[in-house]
């Protein structure tokens, strides 16, 4: 861009100094008057039909307002189930959950009953009164195990656990493997985990009579959805509800489901006519946030005897939890995700999505591609393994290579638009992180630390996602009486920096200065449409939107000023918040004078083609996704005694286009890393075989410590994304994606001396030496 | 339940309270006084977002009730911010980009400002392991412990880390 000031700089983050004075402003640091607090009474089991509710003995309880059941909701919301925002016809059991269960529960922390009351400490107290009387049902816990005849039902009614099934495929399969030189197996599984944001899920909600507006404030990624949800659930004009995501503490894709809490407080709120506000505990967040990664995937490839890839086929099951809250689109990214940069002529993959009786799973962070791409990715290291071929040489021989660019792939995303990635270099990428890498000299460094009686071993993965999905977003720009610029978004920030980033954009077109944009983020009172946070989209939607608002409303500017100034057009300019005029003695006009002028004059008409104010909204719609793609390389030392795993070095090469600040990019990356470092390594979300949750504390369920994760070399491989107006493609998720590819390929490379295999996330220490035993080698080392 | 007459003195202002002898101290800060900077992650003393320094040494605000802080000097992140500005730690957070939804940082504020009082050249490995109490789901760490060299260098060039330096002595 000409004269950037502002994009594509290291622009330090506006977010930034309230939060760290401890001035943020979390849901639950809002104060009403006269606040009431909410807790919720949840199922213990995982699969039981409700019966009797007596909460005669928490009513008793001084501080106690109510205890409401699914009896004492609005009709609209009694027996209604969540409605699917995300319908698709292969779905054969599209089930979603009524706010509060009333007949049967199909998971551990499925809520029944809510306790209002004048703290949270009496709720909590109240709530543990509460006795339902449960007959308690079989349930099923393994989604392998869900799909045999005579498997217990996760839902008594159906006929079957399957929800959906779909064939995906191109090409001629069976050709390709039937005169293929060589075909190797995976069988491959993932084990879920969650988004597990430091801020817990919040909702508090206010109905002010006088008004008639029922405010709800949600740590939620998608506060517009949600509104019209709740709309729908009360059957309340969507006008008269304000939703609010205030300052988000991390979202990931959990954050971005609507949840029965967000309408229940705010019916509790309606129906006791004081304010209310429930914060999730982390126990709560292990049992009723949405997960994922829960899949198994039985994989075979068919290559010549170059290594280059003839076809793919095989059958996924993924596993879909309690309940389908955002229908199959976890499963369907999967299935499209695998061929990933490379050419595959032909490939077939069945997917079936299964019931089981566990919290449902939704995307998080990388949406089912880190399990595709897992999948993708050892079946390329198995076939370098058979052929001797080196690791990123299979990849090379493989890779779309940039002249192929747009390059179809032969399926539909989930976007339903035709897979075509618009750009990208992959083989540039490869080799860019390969450099950065040391990866030429790695086999020295794995030589002299052998030496020494380490293992160390190096691994890679590549991956290409599809961000930046539509529908829309929005962004209004406005400029205001006082020379400040009002900008309102539907986007939303759970620490993306997505203030930062939209504040460049709109300041290098409107040519104020960035601490002078006053701006409205995550409010559904401030911008009529909306959408949210969620598949690395907001970049890319609401950054186009901001751009082409901003455009707008510079046109608007020029051409007052132009005639405030009796110069032409062409010879106005825009900084620091003037406008300037370059001819003559170079008369300026401040942006907010031209606000005013943009009032008009009251009974006067405003000269012909002139806007009313210095305004405009524009509603950036994508033509498809924005394909990003990376390739990561992870160098770890394995201790074959304890399986323990530390990553030595890790090496990002990202491209996601054009870069709007570097600074909060690279964040992303580094962030995203760690994510899929937890994936690879530590998070388990473990449940035994009636499907109770087993990790439900952060003591239990490990998540990366600052010692994990070792500070990420990145590099930036843009590619213009020619399809939007800014060239921009999504950041959010990259660092995630082949994170847990490359680190177990690492992993195995480094305990390659003994031969051992690895097709599972996260692979802990105790599976690691479980491998070792099982080959052999303690009795060789013993013996060596 | 059981209240107790409770004097705590928290960013050097004496507070007196009659308080239910169960009430956690992290929720005595936030909606007693108000001081909602310090953050519940998981109130079971693990992810450290609560930390506060009570008589100038860290401590899980989730696992204490407000009633063993009787007596003691509490130090919030609203007490590490000078008036009108941020501190060296906290600029170095900015320009290195250490947090992002911010609701881990106020923690790792407070345990970084001990450490650093403590350890005036503290190596990548040491912050690192010192970070170890406190988790974030956001940054990866790369910019906290690049934000926490950075101060410490700043430091080391005379500007104070505490406003005003909470006493180490105790009661």
């Amino acid at each position: 861009m000409m004269g950037a000031k502002h994009f594509g700089a290291r622009v330090k983050r506006l977010e930034d100094p309230a939060l760290l004075a401890g001035r943020g402003r979390f849901v639950d640091d809002l104060k009403l008057p006269g606040l009431l607090h909410a807790c919720f009474v949840r199922s213990p089991h995982a699969h039981a039909m409700v019966g009797e509710i007596d909460s005669r003995a928490a009513m008793a309880m001084p501080g106690v307002h109510a205890v409401l059941t699914a009896d004492d909701l609005p009709e609209s919301m009694r027996r209604t189930p969540i409605p699917m925002l995300t319908p698709n016809p292969a779905i054969t059991a599209a089930r979603t959950q009524t706010v509060l269960a009333r007949d049967e529960v199909h998971c551990v922390g499925q809520p029944i009953a809510v306790v209002i009351a004048d703290s949270r400490y009496i709720a909590e107290d109240a709530a543990a009164a509460v006795t339902v009387n449960y007959d308690v049902l079989a349930a099923v816990a393994d989604c392998r195990a869900a799909i045999k005849d005579g498997a217990p039902r996760a839902h008594s009614d159906l006929q079957s656990n399957v929800a959906a099934r779909f064939p995906l495929a191109y090409g001629d399969i069976d050709a390709a493997f039937a005169g293929a030189a060589h075909v190797f197996e995976e069988a491959i599984w993932q084990h879920r985990g969650g988004g597990m944001a430091l801020e817990t899920r919040a909702v508090l909600a206010s109905h002010d009579p006088v008004a008639d507006v029922l405010t709800v404030w949600s740590g939620t990624q998608t506060p517009h959805l949600g509104r019209g949800m709740l709309a729908d659930l009360l059957n309340r004009n969507i006008e008269s509800i304000r939703m609010i995501a205030p300052d988000v503490g991390g979202g990931f894709g959990p954050k971005a489901i609507f949840y029965p809490e967000e309408a229940v407080i705010p019916a509790a709120a309606l129906k006791l006519g004081r304010p209310v506000k429930w914060i999730e505990d982390r126990r709560e967040h292990f049992l009723c946030a949405t997960q994922e990664r829960d899949q198994y995937w039985d994989m075979a490839i068919a290559v010549d005897d170059a290594g280059k890839i003839l076809g793919l086929r095989g059958r996924m099951l993924h596993d879909s939890g309690a309940f389908l809250p955002w229908g199959i689109i976890s499963p369907y990214i999967a299935a499209v995700t695998v061929p990933g940069p490379y050419v595959v002529p032909a490939y077939r993959i069945e997917t079936v999505v299964v019931l089981t009786n566990k919290v449902p799973t939704t995307p998080v962070r990388g949406a089912s591609r880190p399990q595709a791409v897992f999948a993708m990715e050892r079946l390329l290291d198995h076939v370098a393994r058979e052929l001797r071929l080196d690791r990123a040489e299979v990849r090379r021989r493989n890779f779309i290579q940039p002249e192929q660019m747009p390059y179809a792939v032969g399926l539909l995303f989930r976007d339903g638009k035709p897979l075509v990635y618009d750009s990208g270099d992959y083989p540039k990428g490869q080799e860019t992180a390969l450099a950065l890498a040391g990866y030429d000299s790695f086999r020295e460094r794995q030589r002299a630390a052998l030496d020494q009686g380490r293992l160390i071993g190096i691994g890679i993965g590549n991956y290409v996602e599809g961000t930046g999905l539509g529908p829309f977003e929005g962004v209004t720009v406005r400029v205001l009486p006082s020379g400040k610029v009002a900008v309102a978004t539907g986007a939303t920030n759970q620490g993306q920096g997505t203030r930062t980033t939209l504040s460049q954009i709109v300041a290098e077109q409107v040519g104020c200065r960035i601490e002078d944009i006053v701006m409205t983020i995550g409010d559904t009172g401030a911008i009529a449409q909306g959408v949210g946070a969620f598949a690395s989209r907001q970049a890319v939607n609401a950054g186009c939107s901001a751009q082409l608002a901003g455009q707008a409303v510079r046109c608007q500017i020029i051409a007052l000023a132009a005639r405030a100034l009796g110069v032409n057009e062409s010879d106005i300019d825009l900084d620091d918040g003037h406008a300037i005029a370059a001819t003559g003695n170079k008369p300026t006009m401040p942006l907010g004078e031209l606000a005013r002028l943009a009032q008009g004059i009251p009974g006067v008409s405003l000269p012909a083609g002139q806007a009313a104010g210095l305004e405009h909204t524009a509603y950036y719609t994508p033509p498809q996704a924005a394909y990003c793609s990376g390739t990561h390389v992870a160098e770890v030392e394995v201790d074959h005694m304890t399986g323990g795993v530390k990553i030595l070095n890790y090496t990002v090469a990202h491209d996601s286009g054009r870069v709007i600040n570097p600074l909060i990019v690279d964040g992303q990356v580094q962030g995203g890393v760690a994510h899929g470092i937890g994936n690879a390594l530590l998070e388990w979300m473990r449940y035994d075989d009636n499907a109770q949750p087993l990790t439900t504390t952060f003591a239990d369920y490990l998540l990366p410590m600052a010692t994990d994760v070792p500070t990420c070399a990145i590099a930036h491989v843009e590619t213009v994304n020619p399809l939007n107006p800014l060239g921009v493609k999504g950041a959010g998720e990259g660092g995630t994606i082949p994170a847990p590819a490359a680190i177990i390929s690492a992993i195995e490379d480094a305990l390659a001396p003994f031969n051992v295999h690895f097709a599972e996330t996260p692979l802990t220490p105790e599976r690691i030496v479980a491998a070792l035993r099982a080959a052999g080698a303690y009795e060789r080392l013993q013996s060596a | 339940m059981g209240k107790q007459a409770t004097r705590i003195t928290v960013n050097g202002k004496s507070h007196a309270r009659v308080v239910e002898a169960r009430l956690t101290l992290a929720d005595f800060l936030r909606h007693e006084l108000g001081l909602t900077g310090t953050h519940l992650g998981c109130e079971h003393g693990v992810c450290g977002a609560c930390t506060v320094l009570v008589d100038g040494r860290s401590a899980r605000s989730c696992l204490m009730f407000a009633v063993q802080a009787n007596g003691c000097e509490v130090t919030t992140v609203e007490g590490l911010t000078p008036d009108g500005g941020l501190s060296v730690l906290q600029q170095a957070f900015i320009d290195n980009h250490g947090l992002q939804c911010g609701f881990c940082t106020p923690g790792m504020l407070i345990t970084l400002t001990e450490l650093l009082r403590d350890n005036a050249e503290p190596s990548e490995q040491e912050v690192r392991e010192v970070l170890t109490g406190n988790l974030c789901r956001c940054t990866g760490y790369a910019g906290i412990v690049k934000a926490a060299l950075d101060a410490a260098q700043r430091l080391r060039g005379g500007t104070p880390c505490l406003p005003s330096p909470a006493s180490g002595a105790g009661k």
